[in-house]
């Protein structure tokens, strides 16, 4: 190996080491769903739809918390109101409001059900969510 | 082989300086299977070898968001299928102006209403409904040496209903419950809130609950086994 050629070798290496650091922040960053988003999955993919995704920070801004979670019995736990269509066009949970008078009505399927298909009922970013090693063991399916 | 070496080498003496020991340490390894290289071209970078193990890597456990407050169709969550997802508003839109924090939304949602930005209804039609806020502070001493916590009912009561916390959560009386922060972070007590919706505990938000000192001749208690410990 001669030396001249070992120079050239030199600075084509380091310039693909640039190269691919610099690759490394220029692509795209690891996205996560906004805090306090719910999914809910109790009974959608059985009925072959996608699950429910809820953006609580997009109804915290028009409600205090007092609205939905004390006049409205909806519970302090992700998938535990076992929410479904029939009680919602009975003006139940969501159908209290989406119903057409204080906001969209049920027809706008996808708006609701927008999740990807397979998620599990779950709070994004949840303090449990990001415990690197999971708190609880997981069910056997 | 050398010259992949040498590749690597500029990449991460480029990213990453490290202790002059590491080096050291490293160097001999990955000379290993290669051709001897002399000890001034192994100065101020580490050779490695291919097959070390990727478990090596900083931060191997932090998870850190990249990219918060994501629109819905990229945010993971959401199924990019369903045309209906790119309709729905990025939360980046509507916290515009919004006081901004580093956990959970990144945004103070109580400085919000504090300042008059939001107006959240406080009931479902009636938009002028009044909250009933009750401005009382419940002090908590800690065992750990963290500062005591301070429970502010104004805040609380400006979003939610007595009935949302009492008696089911906590009982309305002094000294009767009991909180750790295992439970909060699992879900339980403050956690059924916070950690979920409401600011999330983690390094950043410890202070905003554990905002009382403690006394300045207070110290920490000796666990027994440093106490009973016959060679100390």
């Amino acid at each position: 190996m001669g030396a001249k050629m070992e120079r050239t070798s030199v600075w084509k290496f380091a310039l693909l080491g640039v190269l691919g650091w610099v690759s490394v922040f220029l692509m795209p960053q690891p996205a996560e769903a906004e805090y306090a988003d719910v999914v809910i999955n109790n009974y959608a993919d059985a009925a072959g739809m996608r699950p429910v995704v809820f953006p609580h920070w997009y109804h915290r801004i028009r409600f205090r918390c007092k609205v939905c979670h004390a006049d409205l019995g909806f519970k302090f736990k992700a998938g535990g109101n076992k929410i479904t269509m029939a009680k919602i066009i009975d003006g139940k949970f969501c159908g209290a409001c989406h119903n057409g008078e204080v906001s969209w009505s049920v027809e706008n399927c996808g708006l609701c059900h927008s999740g990807i298909p397979g998620t599990p009922t779950h709070i994004s970013g949840s303090t449990v969510q990001r415990l690197v090693a999971p708190a609880y063991k997981a069910l056997p399916q | 082989m050398r010259n992949i070496l040498i590749g690597m080498t500029a990449a991460v003496s480029l990213s990453v300086i490290m202790p002059a020991a590491n080096a050291e340490e490293a160097a001999p390894l990955s000379l290993a299977a290669s051709t001897p290289i002399t000890s001034a071209e192994v100065t101020g970078s580490v050779p490695q070898k291919l097959n070390v193990s990727k478990a090596n890597v900083f931060n191997r456990l932090l998870k850190k968001i990249e990219d918060p407050n994501a629109a819905p169709p990229d945010d993971g969550i959401h199924d990019r299928a369903n045309d209906a997802v790119f309709a729905l508003q990025p939360p980046k839109v509507a916290y515009e102006g919004l006081p901004t924090t580093t956990f959970g939304n990144h945004i103070d949602w109580v400085k919000a209403l504090d300042d008059g930005l939001l107006n959240p209804r406080y009931d479902r039609v009636d938009p002028d409904a009044e909250p009933f806020i009750m401005d009382l502070d419940i002090v908590r001493p800690v065992k750990a040496s963290v500062p005591d916590v301070v429970f502010p009912h104004k805040p609380h009561t400006q979003w939610l209903h007595c009935s949302n916390c009492h008696p089911k959560i906590f009982i309305p009386q002094r000294l009767a419950n009991t909180i750790s922060m295992s439970a909060i972070i699992l879900g339980q007590k403050c956690g059924v809130c916070h950690g979920k919706v409401s600011f999330p505990p983690e390094t950043t938000s410890c202070k905003k609950c554990h905002s009382k000192p403690k006394p300045a001749d207070w110290k920490p208690p000796l666990s027994q086994a440093t106490v009973k410990n016959p060679w100390r």
